[in-house]
């Protein structure tokens, strides 16, 4: 896995340490401030930092010029791209306009279904999916074409990313479904929140099993709970996600006036849990709308400081 | 088949308020199969129809045809010499009728009756499901005979997405995960390897995306 | 047992419940019917398995088309017994005549009546 790019999370990925990165998600209006207050509590413990696209389909400022502000700010950012809102036109334009910025990062996803958000009446696009989305932006690096062939003037040199969830059904593809997501031309993974650590180990026990951990780089994906409320949330209401009962449990036991901390100790343990696994190449740490947090989490699991690369 | 279900009857109740002599048109085929406008659904709404409007103290002319099938001008013809005793026709065909209806009978309005819904099968009386979305170039061939265009709410040709859960989809838990279904299949046939192959960038140019689409057989043409 | 029940209710025999469609409960107010109720076998006694709870569905089907049209959906309803409860009989047919009484005559009755002294007035 040589460097291709110029993308310091891939430097740091090749470098053999711990990446960490976070995630921001953009305003729902047009101040800049939303992005760059957030962007700075975390900005010194991660390596890059996620703009997400418009989540859960709700109408927020777009990933692009999110991603610009922190580049502005000399930060890295990781621009997160759905292929629900954009044809194959678009998906290649916004490529380009991103790498004219030299924003060396992004995260392949096909996003929400839009009737979560907003928007619930509008069309979906899915002119691609998201595994032919990696396809596409490793064709326009590699090869320096266009999808229609054309030649493209200076390359976007994108680091690519897709998602994973070992969580979501049916087990058994989970594996190949990484398997698939490698051949498409995904160079780091960002893993859906871990509450479950034990079908984690699993997972990976197949991915190592298949060499996948040698071919991709796999950030484990973390979400302190808020509350107990939260966890309940998490476990009832969020498609695709695991959390055993053991956890809500541990979160319903505390005190309601600790239980943030009590959130905060649980992500904790599950980092330096993960830490040991052998193939878990970083962590990616989405503290939703709790972005002071993350130092804390970074320090106390000995992430910090951040290595110079 | 054509999968329909009847408009609300105060809306198509707004669109034929102002005529005094209707002829109410079902078709035969697939309607009739969904229930929503065949022979029997005709009888329904016209009765229904005259009881409104006297009930609102106006006398309605409305008659009831059934063609064997209103997207076909054989058929559509036999109405042509009683056609000028209607101020406008309502159509229980599905879209496909009402308009091979307003290209014949250019000075008659048209309405339609029902909601054209989908390409589907009857899974059981009463409960129809859609199965295709007639993108022109099918590819069942390779997932198993299960079409991910028509059945996964994202149309993902790599899936399942990361809202697959428990075999079903994010959107609810009474609709099956196309994908779950895909990979259930698959290993039936024991063809599981089958899925890490990448499904190619779909050419969407047959699809909706082309513009109207046409078939062409000079082969059969008279 | 000779007993009783409202003269106003006129009875039209079918051979099962499940004969009675939509259209025929339609065609009744049409026809000036204020009110129609359909009186099938007891639930899972039906001779052909089914009819009476096809018969079921067919006149909520009615009550909602009646409801939407503006004529009234509780002017249809199903009932169900055996044949040797004809006391029972007796108090469905009351019940249903009561119930008609009180909702009062079928508009379309006097919706046409009027419309047709709107017309002898104007050829008058």
């Amino acid at each position: 896995m040589s460097e291709k790019t110029s993308s310091k999370l891939e430097r740091i990925l090749a470098s053999g340490n711990l990446a960490v990165t976070s995630e921001c998600g953009p305003p729902r209006g047009t101040d800049p401030e939303a992005i760059i207050e957030k962007a700075n509590l975390i900005k010194d413990y991660v390596d890059a930092i996620n703009i997400t696209d418009n989540q859960t389909s709700v109408t927020r400022m777009c990933s692009l010029a999110a991603c610009i502000r922190l580049k502005l700010m000399g930060l890295e950012p990781v621009l997160q791209m759905v292929t629900r809102d954009r044809n194959r036109i678009a998906l290649q334009s916004d490529i380009l306009g991103a790498a004219s910025f030299d924003i060396n990062n992004m995260l392949c996803l096909s996003g929400d279904h839009q009737s979560f958000g907003d928007c619930a009446a509008g069309q979906n696009v899915h002119d691609l999916d998201s595994m032919q989305l990696l396809q596409l932006v490793r064709k326009m690096r590699d090869e320096g074409k266009f999808l229609g062939g054309d030649e493209i003037k200076r390359p976007p040199k994108m680091f690519v990313g897709a998602a994973a969830n070992p969580f979501a059904d049916p087990f058994e593809i989970r594996v190949p479904r990484l398997a698939k997501k490698v051949a498409a031309g995904a160079e780091f993974i960002q893993t859906q929140c871990i509450y479950n650590l034990d079908k984690f180990e699993k997972w990976m026990e197949g991915v190592r099993e298949r060499g996948l951990h040698e071919k991709v780089h796999i950030l484990a994906g973390v979400t302190p709970f808020k509350s107990a409320g939260m966890a309940r949330y998490m476990k009832n209401r969020v498609p695709g996600m695991d959390v055993p009962d053991d956890v809500v449990k541990r979160m319903a036991d505390t005190p309601k006036e600790k239980q943030a901390e009590e959130g905060i100790n649980i992500c904790v343990e599950s980092i330096q849990r993960l830490k040991e696994v052998e193939g878990v190449h970083g962590f990616h740490v989405m503290a939703i709308e709790w972005e002071e947090k993350v130092p804390g989490i970074i320090e106390r699991t000995g992430l910090y400081p951040r290595p110079e690369v | 088949m054509i999968v329909a279900e009847r408009k609300p009857i105060d809306e198509i109740i707004e669109k034929i308020k102002d005529y005094n002599k209707i002829l109410l048109l079902g078709c035969n085929e697939c309607v009739t199969v969904c229930e929503a406008g065949g022979k029997k659904e005709v009888g329904v709404l016209a009765s229904a129809l005259r009881m409104y409007f006297l009930n609102k103290g106006k006398e309605i002319l409305i008659d009831e045809i059934t063609l064997e099938r209103q997207c076909d001008h054989e058929y559509l013809e036999e109405i042509r010499d009683r056609i000028d005793q209607y101020d406008a026709v309502l159509s229980l065909a599905c879209g496909v009728g009402v308009q091979f209806m307003a290209d014949k009978y250019l000075s008659t309005p048209v309405y339609p009756g029902v909601n054209t819904c989908f390409l589907g099968a009857t899974e059981k009386r009463g409960l129809w499901t859609e199965r295709c979305q007639a993108c022109g170039q099918c590819i069942l061939a390779s997932t198993g005979g299960i079409c991910p265009i028509s059945r996964c709410a994202k149309r993902v040709l790599n899936g399942p997405c990361g809202g697959s859960t428990n075999g079903k989809c994010e959107l609810s838990k009474e609709l099956d995960c196309a994908w779950q279904l895909i990979i259930d299949r698959l290993k039936a046939m024991d063809r599981l390897d089958d899925y890490e192959k990448l499904a190619d960038i779909k050419d969407w140019s047959s699809d909706r995306a082309g513009g109207p689409r046409k078939v062409v057989r000079e082969d059969v043409q008279e | 047992m000779r007993l009783s029940y409202p003269t106003s209710i006129k009875i039209i025999r079918v051979p099962c419940t499940g004969k009675v469609d939509v259209i025929h409960i339609l065609r009744s107010f049409e026809k000036g019917a204020d009110g129609v109720y359909v009186v099938g076998c007891m639930e899972g006694d039906c001779h052909f398995n089914k009819g009476n709870f096809r018969a079921r569905k067919r006149v909520e089907q009615a009550q909602k088309l009646l409801e939407d049209i503006g004529i009234g959906g509780e002017r249809v309803k199903m009932y169900n017994l055996s044949s040797s409860e004809a006391p029972l009989f007796v108090e469905y047919a009351k019940e249903m005549s009561e119930k008609i009484l009180e909702l009062g005559p079928n508009p379309i009755k006097e919706a046409k009546k009027s419309l047709r002294g709107q017309n002898e007035a104007v050829s008058g």
